[in-house]
């Protein structure tokens, strides 16, 4: 019957979250002594929150989105451009990284959101292509291909106090918390009753409108959402890099944020995302440092998930965690698969 | 006035035409049944009446109010509910789940963002109560896509009653059901007869004549036939058709 014992789902704060976030803020302590390196730890929670801003999208409203990577480069440029131009203060240019990705995200929901399926995924790479195209091209604002260089890493003013966050260890706390923060609003939103309509559309739009519920704008709203959270994580990754580069807006960077989710089991859970960029990033550094091949590898992983394993690494982790079957999440898995990409249940 | 006044309704995909002058006036509180063969367009006059496909000329009104054209969301919040003949369920969500999202309530809150969908015991206690009124109040709990055909065919109809709507389209709610389905769904909608504005397509002609006020018979598109049943029952049309040998 109706539950009495508040859900995880209810609450603002779950016992997973607090563990995360206890284990990541003692990275800076030990990472070095595995043999990697503190900046590792920046990268990981910059593309796990751009994954999750992602997986909103892909994973909560079923709509396949490959040029993901033209918000999160937009966000980058957007922080830098607001440095030099408007005012260096950090606040207000990540504020600019989320508002002008989300505009962006905006413009290309207005001619996509009566779509789905894979005329959806085509509309959202060739919208994804304008816009790296558009960075390669305009020299004179985002310096092409040679990148907006020298953004610096502004301090945290907090009126009281003003942190300085040039160096890697201080960056990496002023992510970790700033992830922490979106963590918790991307979880409430997700359970939200907004979140439940965005999951209901995904799983039947007709129904949906047919309950009174205006399915276009409810996909453009997710994907304008979706596109400002990736600019805020670009807006940091400029300020991790120093610089903000057009490669990130690629199409095959924007490939880069899929296999992540994808692999990480983005289609049945929350944390399936984050999952995947640890999976990709320590891929990279790990096999990286043994062959320059290590993309062949991790290509063969993100294909045999998606032919068999659809739920993922989170899925798996779910199915022995919570007592859950294995099955159940593989067919979960399976059928927003075939949601997204084409079978029985897309029209 | 009647509820539901439909007048000279036009319907064509590209050159054919699918609906051709269909008038209906369906006063409040009558069920209102339209039969007819496989492709006579009974499902086409639906999606009109429901906002999901536009008319090529004709009016809707809905109490009075002009609602032609409007878009199925739009119509949905005026209070026009349907079931579908191909289930369209949310198949991830449980059962409760699949009504609390179509309760007014609920919809009215669609862009709240801040809190827990499942924080409101409000809205599951009432989508328990709409499980109850078709039989399913102990499957609240079950995915909709475990459920068996029969349970799937009352929440079809559980999810349409929970919009607590004025108008109830159901689209051939017997389809595929056993003779014991089919009876539990008669007395369920018997008990809903009156109650609210009932329009239904039907093939199950003992159902139908059994429960409906009024009949509308469309054949190519056009109403050939339309009266209480006993009236049906000796119109030359359906005894030459094979219609109403159930009757």
């Amino acid at each position: 019957m109706i539950p009495t014992q508040k859900s995880d789902s209810e609450r603002l704060i779950t016992p997973t979250m607090l563990v995360l976030f206890l284990v990541l803020a003692t990275v800076p302590l030990w990472i070095a002594r595995v043999g990697l390196y503190p900046y590792l730890g920046i990268e990981i929670l910059i593309w796990s929150l751009y994954a999750l801003a992602f997986n909103l999208v892909l994973g909560t409203a079923g709509l396949p989105s490959f040029g993901h990577g033209a918000y999160f480069g937009i966000g980058a440029y957007a922080f830098g451009l607001c440095q030099f131009n408007i005012v260096a203060n950090l606040w207000i240019c990540l504020a600019a990284a989320f508002v002008i990705a989300g505009l962006a995200g905006a413009l290309v929901a207005l001619f996509i959101s009566h779509r789905r399926g894979i005329y959806y995924a085509f509309m959202t790479i060739a919208f994804g292509q304008i816009f790296w195209t558009l960075a390669i091209k305009s020299h004179k604002v985002t310096g092409g291909e040679d990148g907006l260089l020298k953004i610096a890493r502004l301090p945290a003013d907090l009126g009281f106090a003003s942190f300085d966050l040039a160096g890697n260890v201080a960056f990496y706390y002023f992510v970790l918390i700033v992830f922490a923060l979106a963590v918790i609003a991307l979880w409430r939103l997700v359970h939200s009753p907004y979140g439940r309509v965005i999951a209901a559309i995904k799983q039947s739009e007709t129904r949906a409108a047919h309950l009174g519920y205006n399915v276009w704008l409810y996909k453009a709203s997710i994907f304008t959402l979706s596109a400002a959270v990736s600019g805020f994580a670009g807006g940091l990754f400029a300020m991790a890099q120093l610089a903000a580069f057009p490669d990130v807006m690629s199409l095959h960077q924007s490939g880069y944020v899929v296999m992540m989710t994808l692999v990480g089991g983005g289609l049945v859970s929350f944390w399936g995302p984050v999952v995947g960029v640890f999976l990709f990033l320590i891929a990279r550094d790990v096999i990286g440092a043994l062959t320059n091949a290590w993309m062949l590898y991790f290509g063969l992983l993100f294909m045999a998930v998606v032919l068999f394993r659809p739920e993922g690494v989170a899925g798996a982790i779910t199915a022995a965690w919570q007592n859950r079957s294995l099955h159940s999440m593989r067919q979960q898995g399976g059928s927003a698969l075939r949601l997204l990409f084409g079978g029985e249940r897309w029209r | 006035m009647a509820l539901i006044e439909v007048a000279g309704i036009h319907v064509r995909f590209g050159d054919r035409v699918v609906l051709e002058s269909i008038d209906l006036a369906v006063p409040e509180g009558e069920f209102h049944g339209l039969m007819g063969p496989n492709g006579a367009g009974k499902t086409t006059f639906f999606n009109v009446l429901t906002g999901r496909v536009r008319p090529s000329r004709g009016s809707i009104r809905l109490d009075g109010e002009d609602v032609t054209g409007l878009g199925s969301h739009r119509i949905a919040a005026k209070g026009v509910a349907r079931s579908f003949q191909i289930m369209t369920l949310f198949d991830d969500f449980t059962a409760r789940e699949n009504v609390m999202v179509g309760l007014p309530g609920f919809r009215a809150r669609g862009f709240d963002m801040r809190h827990a969908a499942d924080g409101d015991h409000g809205f599951a206690k009432e989508a328990s109560e709409v499980l109850t009124t078709v039989g399913l109040a102990d499957k609240g709990d079950v995915r909709a896509k475990d459920l068996s055909y029969g349970d799937r065919r009352a929440l079809e109809i559980a999810v349409a009653l929970g919009q607590n709507p004025r108008v109830l389209c159901l689209d051939e709610p017997t389809s595929g059901l056993g003779s014991d389905g089919v009876r539990r769904l008669a007395a369920l909608v018997g008990r809903l007869k009156g109650k609210l504005t009932i329009v239904a397509i039907e093939h199950d002609m003992e159902f139908l004549f059994s429960l409906a006020d009024r009949i509308s018979v469309i054949h190519w598109g056009q109403v050939v036939a339309r009266g209480a049943p006993h009236e049906l029952q000796q119109n030359e049309w359906v005894k030459r058709s094979n219609l109403g040998r159930f009757a």
